[in-house]
């Protein structure tokens, strides 16, 4: 089975699965047999199988969330389509950013540590909500474990991009503008993907509140987590 | 083709080298994206000289994840000793981000546009 190691092999693999999770998508239409979601245990469950380790894995992986920065690139464009609604609305996107973040962080570490996280655990929830990049350097910034802030980033956005219309509806927000905000707050780029596919304004001020938690979380939660009583080492 | 993956990567490598030269925790993506996006204000640069490989990759934005959610097999220990903790937090926050953001966002534009509202039939 050596040949289960290659990388181009398991390149083709995650191609293929996904693929076959999207084509199940679109003949079942269940919301719950999300592509990225079904691709991910999938994958586990196949490598598992053929004892092929994550780090295998993770070279030609590597190949694919290569892509994930000029994608996050290319979300510049949307943006700038929408740049005129974004410019007429500063002060309350602005504001309602700020809420979001804040009571993201605070939420996120307050229950984990509730129900008995511990406290490395409680550290790798607190970028939870924002996209992975930004989210992995934040769990390393103050001491988390990056690997489980990934894991648990991709299925917060999946859960989001899912759920969040839902969510939406039920907290009564009618404006398109605040919705597409308040997704992208609280599911990053997974989110944003999912509601791009409702039409391409939903889809900018999501990646617009994607930008804005990316940014004030990075900038904040240092701050935010020392106030909680963690202490941070500078990085 | 070419020259759209081109101009992507140029922001995307001014995002790295403004991260190297000041240090800023912030992905060197998200800054190229910022840049991209004042360069198309500013007109230096035109949408249609990157919009197909954009839109191409905001599509299929959702693939690139899936080998950063593969990564979970290497925490399957953890997860099983603190799910509770981790999903339960997860799911609640999620929900009072959106609640929060969408609430906050629609409640301050509706105050300041009753205000503007008000100035306009005092004038």
């Amino acid at each position: 089975m050596e040949f289960l190691t290659n990388k181009i092999f398991l390149i083709a693999l995650t191609f293929v699965v996904f693929l076959g999770a999207r084509l199940l998508q679109r003949r079942t239409g269940v919301a719950l047999l999300n592509p990225i979601l079904i691709s991910i245990i999938v994958l586990i469950i196949i490598l598992s199988c053929c004892e092929v380790d994550y780090d295998t894995y993770k070279e030609g992986g590597d190949y694919i969330e290569f892509w994930l920065k000029p994608a996050v690139v290319a979300l510049g464009v949307p943006l700038y389509r929408q740049l005129e609604t974004i410019k007429k609305q500063i002060l309350p996107l602005l504001l309602a950013e700020l809420a979001g973040c804040v009571v993201g962080l605070v939420s996120v570490m307050a229950i984990a540590e509730l129900l008995g996280a511990s406290r490395e655990v409680v550290l790798s929830l607190a970028p939870k909500a924002v996209t992975t990049p930004i989210a992995m350097e934040i769990s390393t910034a103050v001491g988390g474990l990056p690997p489980l802030t990934a894991a648990v980033v991709v299925c917060t956005g999946i859960f989001g991009g899912m759920a969040g219309f839902r969510m939406v509806k039920m907290s009564r927000i009618k404006s398109p503008i605040a919705t597409g905000l308040s997704i992208g707050t609280a599911a990053h780029a997974v989110g944003t993907a999912a509601v791009m596919e409702r039409g391409e304004r939903y889809g900018a001020f999501s990646s617009l509140g994607l930008i804005l938690n990316g940014l004030l979380t990075a900038l904040l939660s240092p701050m935010i987590l020392s106030l909680l009583g963690y202490t941070v080492q500078a990085s | 083709m070419i020259l759209q993956c081109a101009i992507l990567f140029a922001f995307l490598a001014m995002g790295e080298f403004v991260v190297y030269c000041t240090g800023i925790p912030v992905p060197s993506s998200i800054i190229g994206m910022l840049l991209l996006t004042a360069a198309l204000k500013l007109r230096i640069v035109r949408l249609f000289w990157v919009d197909k490989v954009s839109d191409f990759l905001v599509k299929n934005l959702g693939f690139f994840f899936v080998p950063a959610g593969v990564g979970l097999m290497r925490c399957l220990g953890l997860l099983s000793e603190q799910w509770l903790p981790i999903v339960a937090a997860s799911v609640i926050s999620t929900f009072l981000i959106i609640a929060t953001t969408g609430r906050v966002h629609q409640m301050v534009r509706r105050t300041l546009s009753s205000h503007n509202q008000v100035k306009e039939l005092s004038i």
